[in-house]
């Protein structure tokens, strides 16, 4: 059995008050997601990433398609009892202090007065909501409200979580707890699904990623079959550079290309050969010191551009 | 408790912290600061008069709860989106909308019964300062019990309009479900005139269409028996109970209206 599985998929809203005409949100969505699997759902604004998850949530029905959780139709009850869901930016119940919001959630589930006291004074204690947790909701920060979202998400100890743009507005401190959290879960044998912006993120946490465009799938697969981890080239970072001993490199073909960064230091990009040693050396002759030599890797970036702007048709390389 | 319970209390929470009960204080200063003015100016027709206001007010205050935050219930959740959370967790739509609605009924209940105490409190102040000889003009005692008939009317006309409000809360926007709501609430205070239409005008498309409306729109006027109450005529069980009867099947047609549309919804 699947965790999450859909079949064509597809979504239209229609645009336009007079004429209304209609707009694909999500195109013949095939996706099957297995049990215990992080899997990362990437792709740029307006790729369908969030109608996904709202057809899965059942917050909006399919044009035309279907999709099953835990090998049941979405909106089944059951299996509402075994999830949690994060949406993008979520907002609550402002006039609730944190711990009354919690207990509500919780006794949708249908647990006791004091089974929900108890997960909600272990959750909060978890995301790090201290003497706050009896202050209005209307008082907290973004990260704070975000870490009451991920609370609510794990009231039931769901089997399946969904995150929306989990990292969104958070800083690196509360986008490293999120993080820890997703490994964690994924240790207890929970399956996860998020979207994310964040590539990086996908590429730390993800088993798999399925990477949408313009509503439609891309790609979809392991992350080690997509990225072939082999060195392309190498980035050096040298200090004290004259600029025309760079022009002199250029010139000869070993710098693939140059770039200025602060303080006098230049990033150059080295082909994978001849060995970067030699470049390096004559520099170091013409009176510049090394700051760092790294080999270059094709990233889920790398691979994400590549594919959205193939997908699109877009100069998102360029820009990217 | 049941999901719909919880979503009940949930909004009588939010009715509670939104300060909708405060209007309950300013109501009772108002009635008795009220009272005493006319106690000064009017000799014998004080506690008619007192009747009339505090029943009245009783009516509009409830309205204005009901339609005011009857039309926010379902909007404020969709457009801040605390609705995704929600119906996230194992909870059916019709759930959602009906705990919503009890909710609503329940503050009204309350903010109903705490007016009607403040309401009988002054005529029970009327009764013990008034001198025996006015008392023995008035019709019926200050504190008549009967009053509590037109309360319950009063009761299950807020009941229905919530349920409107709620109804068109659940596709249109607050301002249109407030004009929708307000306009079918004065047309069903005048569903008699509209059911005799036809025999004043010569139009029949125009009779046919009062008519029309005449059997859509609920009949608000039978909720209404101040009037008899307040001059101490008779206002049998059996109406009290028929009216009640209409009220309540009525509502619960307008409901499953609400949730046929709102189980339909997009939430984009």
């Amino acid at each position: 059995m699947d965790a999450i599985r859909t079949e064509a998929l597809t979504k239209h809203y229609k645009v336009g008050f007079w004429r209304p005409r209609p707009y694909l949100a999500l195109d013949g969505l095939n996706l099957q997601v297995g049990l215990g699997e992080v899997f990362g759902f990437l792709g740029p604004n307006g790729a369908g990433k969030t109608t996904t998850l709202k057809l899965l949530m059942q917050l909006i029905y399919p044009t035309s398609g279907r999709a099953e959780i835990l090998g049941k139709p979405v909106g089944d009850v059951g299996v509402k009892r075994r999830l949690g869901y994060l949406p993008e930016q979520p907002y609550f119940y402002d006039y609730l202090t944190a711990e009354e919001l919690l207990e509500y959630f919780a006794a949708l589930f249908g647990y006791g007065r004091a089974e929900c006291r108890t997960r909600t004074a272990a959750l909060l204690d978890d995301v790090g909501i201290g003497a706050e947790r009896r202050l209005p909701l209307r008082k907290f920060s973004k990260g704070m409200l975000q870490r009451v979202g991920i609370a609510q998400t794990l009231i039931n100890e769901p089997e399946i979580v969904f995150f929306d743009e989990p990292m969104s507005g958070l800083d690196p401190l509360g986008r490293r707890e999120i993080r820890q959290l997703i490994l964690r879960l994924r240790d207890r044998g929970c399956t996860v699904f998020f979207s994310s912006h964040v590539l990086a993120d996908a590429e730390a946490l993800c088993s798999r990623v399925a990477i949408l465009a313009n509503g439609r799938l891309v790609t979809a697969g392991r992350l080690s079959e997509m990225l072939a981890f082999q060195i392309h080239g190498w980035e050096l970072v040298v200090i004290g550079l004259a600029e025309e001993v760079l022009k002199q490199g250029q010139a000869g073909g070993q710098i693939v290309r140059a770039t200025r960064l602060a303080e006098g230091r230049y990033a150059l990009e080295l082909p994978l050969t001849p060995p970067p040693e030699r470049t390096l050396a004559e520099l170091v002759a013409r009176g510049a010191t090394l700051v760092s030599l790294t080999p270059m890797r094709d990233t889920l970036e790398d691979f994400f551009v590549r594919h959205v702007s193939a997908a699109t048709g877009s100069r998102f390389s360029e820009t990217a | 408790m049941s999901v719909i319970g919880h979503v009940a209390v949930n909004v009588f929470k939010e009715s509670v912290r939104d300060k909708v009960l405060y209007n309950l204080v300013a109501f009772a200063v108002l009635l008795i600061s009220v009272s005493y003015l006319i106690g000064q100016l009017t000799a014998g027709q004080d506690v008619k008069i007192i009747k009339d206001l505090g029943l009245a007010s009783i009516s509009l205050f409830g309205l204005l709860i009901a339609v005011f935050i009857g039309i926010g219930l379902v909007w404020k959740e969709v457009e801040k989106k605390s609705i995704y959370t929600l119906l996230s967790k194992p909870m059916r739509r019709q759930e959602f909308l009906l705990g919503k609605y009890c909710g609503l009924v329940l503050t009204l209940i309350i903010n109903v019964s705490v007016m009607t105490l403040a309401f009988y409190a002054v005529l029970a102040y009327m009764e013990v300062t008034s001198p025996v000889n006015i008392r023995a003009s008035w019709p019926a005692p200050a504190t008549d019990l009967n009053l509590l008939k037109a309360i319950a009317l009063i009761m299950i006309e807020l009941m229905l309009v919530t349920a409107i409000a709620l109804f068109f809360s659940t596709f249109s926007s607050p301002f249109l479900s407030a004009m929708l709501t307000v306009g079918v609430w004065v047309i069903g205070h005048f569903n008699q005139d509209l059911r005799d239409f036809g025999a004043t005008i010569s139009s029949p498309i125009a009779a046919s269409v009062a008519r029309g409306i005449n059997y859509v729109v609920p009949n608000f006027a039978a909720f209404d028996v101040k009037l008899q109450v307040v001059h101490a005529q008779r206002v049998p069980f059996t109406d009290i109970a028929l009216t009640t009867l209409y009220g309540i099947a009525y509502a619960g047609f307008v409901l499953l209206g609400a949730v046929i549309v709102f189980s339909k919804r997009d939430f984009k």
